[in-house]
């Protein structure tokens, strides 16, 4: 299959002739400690076809077995999504041959999804709100894990075999389906990250799974067609699959929009097929055109019984619910009392749950803020992580934020025994004591100082004495300068106008 | 009357994923349109309003608690293996190179 | 023959107990046995001589020791090939599985096990149990104890042969459509079909899924309660398995008459298609029950006319999606294609078409047509409508009857070769048994009599999970009839000692 760089659209122009539509096909692997149909271990990582049972090698003679607490993830998934929960559903089995899944067929369900008719709002960063409408959220499982090798670049394409790790396979799926999006417009790509991670968020803050897009957590298909804007018929679609990180969910829409309206243009008809998206050359290529070989075969699954949900079953599980991420959102702003901006930075740079935690350990809402958006961001930014990933604890901040505030150290040393700190050297107190941090509190080495600092610049003093107190900076600084910043610098002020007899 | 002709059994061959040769092809066609012709009559038994029964002994919620259990070493889950290598299956390449 | 082959495995059980023998000995016979008949009659695939041993040899050693043993410890059984089992090969009788070891056991052998049964071997079988005749094995067909030119019955004829050649005193079947009472019914032995849930389905193999139950195939109606009580119960890795205690069937068998039972006489399990020796054996064993106080009824069953279509929709559905497994990734087989490009479907598709038989690829392609986009509805739908109309049968009958009474099947055995190009003809063998597994209810064979020389099954069918009630009028109408005949059918079966290897009374085709 060789590579042909397609014709695309710039954006400005496709929006200016066609109205996007846009569906999604997310799926979430849920984090239940065994598998979907079989008692083995849900893990990551693991050596490879170690993570299995003979029921996910699908040997001869098997049978699967439904994990409840898989069923339970699925309705409080369900229940989050404001879907409707099936009072009866069936699995299904959905055939089709590939080496990666191991009875040639995928346990699913067809007819009747566990939940259905949904809708959640998404919120874009400028604060304006899309209700997407959920069309079903179904249980089902995962395939193993393919390798190419051989050929030169790995794909699949030019490879000389594969090798086919299980371990994965079988490990619960839920798998979103939204109804059509119409009506974006132009914020079609900004909707189609704000959805993903919507829904990355509803998962995590539920607890259902780990929802790490770079672990396949959550998983998205984005189908796009565009049709000129009055006409109501839908475009032909293009699915493009496996497109796994926001930034890629953004930018894959964004081309397949651009892409489809290139064809358009040209008078072409666009080809209702599978892309794949590459984050190299940032575009997609053609998978394979849907065909005759596409007929599923779906039939009842006749090894597993009906899922029977009772209004109480329901309602415990409801009862289990953690709070909205948008609700929360929308309580934390207000305890915290952040302006809209502050709030967003806070969000768009994750650290809210962080913020929460810290306040939960003792500190301000203003001083939970001051550290997450800056001293641990920056270092953030430097090391190019996330900022919860530094190495800051919640607790690490409360204790140097007491420090603070006794006087032991001051905002620039307390960034120093961060240093210490995250180097190993010990807690903050150990890290003061070992790098002799403490601010100089003895007046004694201040006066001298403070002396020093006066004799050397006659004309400040000079001034300071005359009452222009505001001069007194620089002599401050001179003094921080020769105690290497260890000086309080407010104590060192009040010596200075003590010192020249003035009124500070 | 040809309901399944050699066309649809090679159709149906495809998607079952067994080669078949065209004398092959033709013999099953044969078979099949005389199997076909003698069961279709399941058509015309039940109406509408005759539900399905999908599994002979009405059970539900049959579920299992989320426990993990034994597991097959490695060398289990490659014992009965046509080919492997690093701990895996080894298959031939997936796609056909153009 | 040893004489201990001839036994009943009740009374071999009783023996051990007593300490007139040991397993050893017991096994050590049956395996002498099948040295010296299974050239001929070609029931097993693989004959589990040391472990068998192994195991008798433990349980005399604990039996010697004073330990409380499981009532059949000691009693020696062989194993449809279908079933899997650590440290023998599983086939499922298809070049697919050829040499294949199975890592696990099925819940059935781990029972086997924990009862302390040694396992003889596994018994042929049509590949993937998909025939009514095991002339579809891969490994050659078995034949008939009673005529070596005729089919012993499928797909579960090496079972049934080889308790019915005294090779075995007991063995395990498995029925999806009458793969254990068809056996039982050409062979003169007792097979039987419990309730679908009664025994754990983990580790057969499957053909069907809604429709395969595992169950006893012995000489005895005892021995088959005595064999059903030791396989049956919950299973928590099979989610279609019951949770009813399995249930006093031995109790049952022991019981003795059958004065105030009901039994239903179904009209349309009889006349057009019906051997009339066949007929006339049923209804002798219709006077018999009668005379011994059960009080008969006629009884309607009008959709069955539709359960066999409704089966070969079924049954072919789900066995297509049942079998896509076998595509030489994981186990089994892998055949390369002849000409290049070498890519993963096409070594499927390779493979396939080498490992299956023409049966199996039949059934494979009928119901992936079936299950196919535009036909769903018109056939695998309303396959399972005729589903409902056939249980609503049962219904009605059992308000009736206690217990129903049918030939097990419309013919003895047909010669080998006579059926074997004309699947339609095939399929009617199980006109009589497919109804109860469509509806999930428990079904036994017991021998008949003889039918031009033959022996000819009498089928009973109960409701679902009254397996109890199968043993009681089996048994009692096993008594009468062996009265009858002054002993067992099959002490009148030919001594099989007389042929040597290539001797059969027909030729086939």
């Amino acid at each position: 299959m060789s590579a042909v760089t397609e014709e695309i659209l710039s954006f400005e122009e496709a929006m200016e002739k066609y109205d996007p539509v846009l569906g999604f096909e997310v799926h979430v692997e849920l984090n239940t400690k065994t598998k979907m149909f079989s008692s083995a271990p849900n893990v990551f990582g693991d050596e490879p076809n170690t993570a299995i049972t003979p029921v996910d090698l699908g040997l001869p003679g098997v049978l699967p077995t439904v994990n409840k607490a898989a069923v339970e993830s699925s309705i409080k998934i369900g229940l989050a999504l404001g879907c409707k929960i099936a009072p009866s559903c069936t699995f299904a089995r959905k055939q089709y041959f590939y080496p990666d899944t191991p009875k040639n067929f995928q346990t699913s369900q067809y007819e009747d999804p566990i939940a259905f008719d949904g809708s959640i709002d998404i919120e874009l960063e400028d604060g304006t709100v899309f209700t997407v409408e959920i069309e079903r959220a179904h249980m089902e499982e995962d395939a193993g894990k393919l390798t190419h090798m051989g050929g030169a670049t790995g794909r699949i394409q030019g490879a000389d075999f594969s090798l086919v790790d299980y371990n994965r396979a079988g490990v619960p799926l839920v798998e979103i389906v939204t109804k059509p999006i119409e009506g974006a417009g132009s914020r079609a790509p900004e909707l189609a990250k704000a959805y993903v991670a919507a829904i990355r968020e509803i998962v995590k803050n539920l607890g259902v799974s780990d929802a790490k897009m770079e672990r396949g957590n959550v998983r998205c298909d984005a189908n796009v067609s565009l049709r000129p804007y009055g006409q109501e018929k839908f475009g032909t679609r293009s699915e493009t699959k496996n497109v796994n990180s926001l930034r890629a969910v953004e930018r894959a829409v964004r081309f397949e929009i651009q892409r489809h309206a290139a064809v358009l243009d040209s008078g072409e008809k666009v080809v209702q097929e599978t892309r794949h998206w590459h984050e190299d050359t940032r575009s997609t290529t053609s998978g394979r055109p849907k065909s005759d070989a596409d007929d599923y075969r779906y039939f009842p699954e006749p090894d597993l019984l009906p899922v029977v949900t009772t209004e109480e079953w329901i309602e415990e599980l409801r009862a289990q619910l953690p709070e909205p991420p948008a609700e929360r959102r929308k309580r934390l702003k207000t305890d915290w009392g952040y302006s809209d901006a502050e709030f967003r930075d806070v969000v768009n740079a994750g650290v809210m749950d962080a913020i929460e935690e810290t306040i939960a350990a003792g500190a301000s809402a203003a001083v939970a803020r001051k550290w997450w958006m800056g001293e641990v961001s920056r270092r953030a930014k430097e090391a190019e992580v996330d900022p919860v990933d530094v190495g800051v604890t919640p607790e690490l901040i409360v204790e140097l934020d007491k420090l603070v505030q006794a006087g032991k150290i001051n905002d620039k040393l307390s960034r120093q025994v961060l240093d210490g700190v995250l180097a190993g050297e010990g807690t903050p107190e150990e890290v003061i004591e070992k790098r002799g941090l403490a601010v100089v509190s003895d007046d004694g080495p201040l006066l001298e100082a403070i002396d020093a600092a006066l004799a050397a610049q006659p004309d400040v003093a000079e001034k300071i004495r005359g009452g222009k107190v505001q001069a007194a900076g620089a002599i401050v600084g001179g003094v921080m300068k020769a105690t290497r910043g260890q000086a309080d610098a407010g104590r060192v002020r009040e010596l200075i106008f003590e010192r020249l007899g003035v009124q500070g | 009357m040809s309901e399944i002709n050699r066309e649809a059994v090679a159709h149906l061959a495809r998607l079952a994923h067994i080669e078949m040769t065209a004398g092959e092809l033709d013999k099953m066609a044969g078979e099949l349109d005389v199997i076909v012709d003698s069961i279709k009559s399941v058509q015309e038994a039940a109406g509408p309003d005759v539900p399905a029964t999908s599994h002979p002994i009405p059970l539900a919620n049959v579920f299992r608690e989320d426990v993990v259990g034994e597991t097959l070493t490695q060398e289990q889950a490659l014992s009965g293996a046509p080919d492997s290598a690093d701990g895996r299956f080894k298959v031939p390449a997936i796609l056909d190179e153009e | 023959m040893s004489e201990l082959t001839r036994h009943s495995a009740a009374r071999l059980a009783e023996m051990l107990a007593a300490k007139e023998v040991t397993s050893v000995e017991v096994t050590q016979a049956h395996l002498d046995r099948i040295a010296e008949v299974d050239g001929n009659i070609n029931a097993f695939l693989h004959v589990n001589t040391e472990e068998a041993l192994a195991v008798a040899a433990d349980v005399d050693k604990a039996r010697a020791a004073g330990e409380d043993l499981p009532a059949l410890a000691g009693v020696p059984i062989a194993i449809k090939d279908l079933i899997v089992t650590v440290g023998q090969p599983t086939t499922a009788g298809s070049k697919m599985l050829e040499g294949w070891m199975s890592p696990y056991d099925a819940t059935v052998i781990k029972k086997i096990r924990a009862a302390r049964m040694p396992m003889l071997g596994k018994t042929n079988l049509d590949e993937f149990a998909m025939g009514s005749s095991t002339e579809h094995s891969a490994y050659g067909p078995t034949r008939n104890p009673w005529d070596l030119g005729r089919i012993p019955g499928g797909s579960g004829g090496g079972s049934a042969a080889a308790v019915a050649a005294f090779e075995a005193p007991l063995a395990l079947g498995t029925d999806t459509g009458g793969s254990i009472r068809q056996p039982a019914a050409v062979t003169g032995s007792v097979g039987v079909k419990p309730t679908y849930g009664g025994v754990s389905r983990y580790g057969a193999i499957a053909m069907a899924s809604s429709l395969d139950q595992i169950g006893p195939v012995s000489r005895t109606v005892l021995d088959s309660a005595l064999l059903h009580e030791v396989i049956g119960g919950h299973d928590p890795h099979d989610s279609t398995s019951l949770t009813d205690p399995v249930g006093s069937l031995v109790e049952a068998a022991k019981t003795g008459n059958v004065a105030g039972m009901k039994i239903g006489v179904i009209k349309e399990l009889q006349g057009e298609g019906y051997d009339e020796g066949v007929l006339a054996r049923f209804h002798e064993s219709l006077d018999l029950l009668r005379d011994a106080g059960a009080e008969m009824v006629e009884v309607a069953c009008p959709n069955f006319k539709y359960a066999l279509g409704a089966y070969y929709l079924i049954m072919p559905s789900e066995a297509s999606s049942n079998l896509a497994k076998y595509d030489g990734v994981r186990f089994g087989h892998r055949v390369l294609p002849a000409e290049s490009p070498l890519t993963i479907e096409r070594v499927m598709g390779a493979t396939r078409a080498a490992g299956f038989g023409d049966e199996v690829k039949r059934r494979i392609i009928l119901g992936t047509y079936a299950l196919s986009a535009g036909y769903y509805d018109a056939y695998y739908g309303s396959a399972q409508k005729v589903r409902t109309l056939i249980q609503r049968d049962f219904d009605a009958a059992f308000a009736q009857a206690d217990v129903l009474i049918s030939p097990t099947s419309p013919v003895p055995a047909f010669k080998l070769g006579e059926k074997l190009n004309d699947p339609l003809a095939m399929y009617l063998n199980d006109v009589a048994t497919i109804p109860a597994n469509l509806a999930g209810i428990p079904g036994i064979s017991i021998p008949g009599g003889l039918a031009d020389g033959l022996p000819v099954g009498i089928q009973f069918l109960a409701p679902a999970r009254e397996d109890a009630r199968l043993y009681r009028a089996g048994h009692v109408l096993e008594t009468l009839l062996e009265e009858k005949w002054g002993g067992p059918l099959l002490s009148q079966a030919p001594d099989l000692r007389q042929f040597s290897g290539a001797e059969t009374t027909s030729g086939a085709k």
